[in-house]
């Protein structure tokens, strides 16, 4: 006969069996603790995320590597406890190089419905950009090293029939990655190689071939998640429209591709509310190239890869007296940072001279003094100016971006739908 | 049962046991200067393993290369303490002579130079490891002399120096515990003459606490340990000295090995243990033969062996594994692993080692002051002992001084000294910052020199804990280079496994490195704070929890400092922002 005990989680009291684990006992009982390692039947729990952080007898520490005992009393939705959790997901997208827009599991990726789940639209740590391998040697396998959290899953789980291991750590400290054994990799079934897919909480093991099961576009997470809408709890009173002052607003496109500014095209009829509203100035939409005059919004799509992209950020920086960044250029870096582990030199040189479809004869990396200069790397908004807001997606949901918009601009309270937030 | 094979598990004779990959690994390294990809698969085979399970075992421990090196492999130490004594210098001079840049390997395989952190000669820096052997107090011509004496085909046995032990002070009136004159068995015969319930009842009362740092009751683990009904049982000494700044283990294992190993053994007979293993850090190599001499002369004594120190059914062997250079294995738990052939990951705490530590059966882990202190107390009685110290923190402590003194050393001081007392004793010049207990510990401004140094008010902070060492650095010191000194070595040597610590001190590098720049603002000071905290509530083990305690009490201790380095024009334009760097790369292309 197993134990009951009585256990305490945000002063709630739970009845639960002795000795199971904190995180399941909570889930049966509606309190969601975000994980992304913990697999209910690895035993012990692997505790290498650190996503599960609650206060456990006053104690902080991670809840899937705790047994329910009874007297248990745990702490998990504090305002702390959420920042911190918070920050570690963060910490996962600095760390790795996570694009969504090109990663094949976008929509079924654990992390970003972790990233989803706790509300994440920037991290507050820069990125590192580190140089990480893609890994198409295996048989069956891609490993994206890129993408990988090191949450340990299959390291524990993958086994050939014989018991060896597929999936090893290698090196350590800040250079620790998940390396695959070729030999053992090509002994494994296919339908182990799925399943290994399929444990992965990112997109870092991909199996060639066919193989993404569902379409693009269908995003499991949106059905399942805990969170339906961010703000819910606000009533929504919409204003009136002559209750609204017009105000201005500039755009800028630095380096991006104007998806953004196409995705803004999409709030549909409410463009007419808009144009109300709303006067631009500078902005490609009106093509002013100058500043007539301080704005109350700057809206910048994109990061800075040249000279000119900071200097028209600071220029926006000084004109106007919110500024958001828009899209996931803008917020991070976005896709082209996918040049940020690689030296310059390279790129130009793969990309003007050593090139397969380069004229013959023209071989020169362009340099003119009417071409911006090109920097180092692809550098975040906010590590050039201070950005106020957020809004990620590749490009944003128009919804998003017009409810964000009139929240900044006329305090209109807003609740952004699960299925507007994104990163791709 | 060969010593070589304490702790594998009878039964299972069929693959080897893994615990002895270390061993096998170090055997090639030794002979071939590297571990092959053939050495990898013959030892995959032999230990049942896959390929890439050997491969993440070599890979973690940075004294293990997977290409060749060469004949001569110097490990420079680029500590924090190193940096202030010339490193520098000594290593262009190192380049200079072996014609090398540091990480390289020169064509004829005759030399290879690498960087280690602390190797444990902080009273003696810079120092270096070639083969193993140490060479200490380093200036330019010296090296080049050994270079040149290696070149001409003398070997780094014969012109290796021998660390000085540096004991500096001992408590007056006959009041050292750990360097009186020890007498050998006689530990062992005081405990079995009051039996296994009287040692830890001693121990209780003279409240002997982990001398690693953690202070945890030796009793306490000692008892819980004899309590469990699984065998056989474990006796590990940490020789994992690793913490930046310490080296008291190193001259405790030169001087008072005898007290070490009757520690051990006291706590063998009273936890009930068959097996101690001691895990030497590979920093000491060169301190192996004196632990094995002392084994050796406890055997042929009777004191280890069947029916020890003349106690019936009472066999106790002790086994030396070396490490292979990973500072977390100074982690217990991580050092548990290790000991299994293992990566040096930190275990969850999903079992305590006195439940389930090594090969899963019960585990006493202590330091090795621990074990001494053990060993000592036991020999003296608790009476004796707590006539030194101060109330509530009996006894002495070993620290380790090193940095901005006359006189660095060993200090065995009496609990309750405040650190102006210590600071005298070791001539400390123009102290300013004090690193407490290494780069994981905490640091103290001259604000604080009246406070104790003792075990009490752990909590309240009000009183210094001390793991065991005292770098001390004066106002000529960056402090922000220091504390990203420490950064970079805990950016390389977090073990990897869990988040906040593996991405955490990178991320924490970068912001001091801004900070350094002088493109930081008051918010970035904000954010680290934050940050760090983040880090010690989320850490998987001490690492990453204690890996930003020090710059944290820094932002705070010596706020002026940081004040001094922040950009004030900050106004939301980072106009600190250097383009011309940034464009750099780009203008190459001007033509």
């Amino acid at each position: 006969m197993s134990k009951f005990v009585e256990i305490k989680i945000d002063g709630k009291v739970i009845r639960a069996e002795e000795g199971r684990n904190l995180v399941t006992v909570a889930k049966e009982n509606g309190i969601f603790i975000p994980s992304l390692c913990y697999y209910e039947h690895i035993e012990p729990p692997l505790g290498t995320c650190r996503v599960c952080t609650c206060r456990i007898n006053g104690k902080a520490g991670p809840a899937c590597t705790e047994r329910v005992m009874e007297g248990m009393d745990v702490e998990v939705n504090t305002e702390t406890l959420k920042d911190t959790r918070k920050a570690i997901v963060e910490m996962m997208f600095a760390e790795g190089n996570h694009i969504c827009p090109a990663c094949e599991k976008s929509g079924n990726c654990d992390l970003q419905h972790m990233g989803y789940e706790l509300g994440i639209s920037s991290t507050r740590f820069q990125h590192l950009f580190k140089d990480r391998l893609i890994d198409f040697k295996p048989t069956r396998m891609v490993m994206e090293h890129n993408r990988c959290i090191k949450c340990m899953r299959c390291v524990v789980e993958v086994k050939t029939a014989d018991g060896k291991s597929v999936f090893n750590y290698l090196n350590r400290g800040n250079e620790t990655y998940v390396g695959i054994d070729y030999q053992q990799e090509a002994r494994l079934s296919e339908e182990q190689a799925l399943q290994a897919m399929q444990l992965c909480p990112t997109g870092a093991i991909i199996v060639k071939s066919d193989i993404m099961p569902k379409p693009f576009g269908d995003r499991k997470f949106d059905l399942q998640s805990e969170q339906k809408d961010y703000n819910s709890n606000e009533s929504i009173v919409r204003k009136r429209i002559s209750e609204m002052g017009k105000k201005k607003i500039a755009t800028i496109s630095l380096a991006g591709c104007f998806g953004c500014h196409m995705s803004l095209l999409d709030i549909d009829t409410e463009l007419l509310d808009m144009v109300e509203l709303v006067t631009f100035d500078k902005s490609p939409l009106t093509d002013i190239k100058r500043f007539s005059t301080r704005c109350h919004l700057g809206i910048i799509e994109g990061g800075c890869c040249n000279a000119e992209n900071i200097e028209t950020l600071r220029l926006f920086r000084e004109h106007c007296d919110i500024l958001v960044a828009l899209g996931e250029c803008a917020v991070w870096g976005g896709l082209p940072t996918m040049r940020n582990t690689i030296p310059l030199s390279e790129c130009l040189e793969e990309a003007y001279l050593n090139s397969v479809t380069n004229e013959p004869g023209n071989h020169i990396v362009p340099y003119h003094e009417d071409l911006p200069k090109l920097l180092d790397r692809v550098y975040a908004c906010n590590e050039i100016v201070k950005i106020d807001y957020y809004i990620p997606g590749c490009p944003p949901d128009a919804n998003h971006i017009w409810k964000a918009v009139k929240n900044l601009l006329w305090g209109e309270a807003y609740s952004i739908l699960y299925s507007e937030f994104k990163y791709d | 049962m060969a010593v070589s094979n304490i702790g594998s598990r009878p039964g299972k004779a069929k693959t080897e046991f893994r615990g002895n990959l270390l061993d096998e690994l170090w055997k090639r390294q030794d002979v071939s200067g590297f571990i092959s990809d053939a050495d990898i698969s013959t030892l995959a085979q032999r230990f049942n393993l896959a390929d890439i399970e050997v491969e993440g075992v070599v890979s973690f421990y940075h004294f293990f290369h997977r290409k060749p090196t060469a004949r001569f492999v110097i490990y420079l130490n680029n500590s924090i303490i190193s940096e202030t004594k010339g490193f520098v210098r000594i290593r262009e001079a190192f380049e200079r002579e072996t014609g090398i840049m540091t990480g390289q390997v020169d064509r004829t395989g005759t030399f290879a130079l690498f960087l280690t952190p602390c190797i444990g000669l902080s009273d003696q820096e810079p120092a270096a490891l070639i083969n193993f052997f140490p060479f200490t107090n380093l200036n330019a011509i010296r090296v080049k002399d050994i270079i040149t004496a290696l070149r001409n085909g003398a070997s780094p046995a014969s012109i290796c120096d021998m660390p000085e032990n540096n004991i500096r002070y001992m408590a007056p009136d006959d009041k050292s515990v750990f360097f009186r004159k020890f007498i050998t068995g006689s530990a062992m015969a005081r405990a079995k003459e009051i039996g296994a319930a009287a040692v830890i009842e001693t121990l209780k009362q003279t409240q002997l606490a982990g001398r690693g740092g953690a202070n945890f009751p030796t009793w306490k683990k000692w008892q819980s340990a004899m309590l469990q009904p699984a065998a056989p049982k474990y006796v590990i000494c940490n020789a994992d000295e690793g913490e930046p700044g310490t080296f008291k283990d190193r001259v405790l294992i030169c001087t008072q090995a005898a007290s070490l190993i009757e520690g051990m053994m006291i706590c063998g007979y009273t936890v009930g243990a068959q097996y101690g293993i001691i895990y030497l850090r590979a920093e000491y190599r060169w301190l192996k033969h004196i632990l094995e001499d002392v084994i050796k002369e406890y055997k042929e004594k009777g004191l280890l062996g069947k029916d020890c120190a003349g106690i019936n059914g009472f066999d106790f062997e002790i086994r030396i594994q070396v490490g292979a250079g990973s500072y977390v294995c100074g982690e217990e738990t991580a050092l548990l692993e290790s000991l299994e052939g293992k990566r040096g990951e930190p275990r969850t705490k999903w079992f305590f080692p006195v439940e389930r530590g090594y090969m899963q059966l019960p585990t006493v882990i202590n330091n090795v002051e621990t074990f001494c202190a053990a060993a000592r107390i036991i020999e003296m009685g608790a009476a004796a002992y707590l006539k030194i110290g101060i109330p509530g923190s009996p006894g002495t402590k070993l620290i380790s001084v090193s940095g901005d003194c006359k006189r660095p050393g060993i200090y065995e001081i009496e609990w309750g000294m405040t650190v102006a007392e210590l600071l005298e004793l070791c001539e400390a010049e123009d102290p300013y910052y004090i690193q407490v207990s290494g780069p994981s510990g905490e640091c103290i401004s001259m604000k604080e020199k009246y406070r104790r140094i003792s075990m009490l008010d752990l909590l309240s902070r009000k009183d210094i804990r001390c793991g065991g060492s005292f770098m001390i650095f004066n106002r000529q010191r960056d402090l922000v280079k220091i504390l990203l000194n420490f950064s970079e070595f805990f950016k390389k040597e977090s073990c990897g496994v869990c988040t906040p610590c593996r991405a955490g001190s990178f991320i924490i590098q970068r912001k001091l490195e801004r900070l350094d720049n002088g493109l930081a603002n008051e918010k970035d000071l904000e954010e680290i704070r934050s940050w760090g905290a983040i880090m010690r509530d989320t850490s998987r083990c001490g690492l990453g929890k204690t890996s930003t305690s020090s710059l944290i009490l820094a932002i705070e201790k010596f706020h002026d400092y940081f004040e001094a380095k922040l950009d004030k024009e900050f106004n939301g334009l980072n106009l600190k922002f250097d383009m011309e760097a940034a464009t750099k790369d780009y203008e190459k292309y001007k033509t």
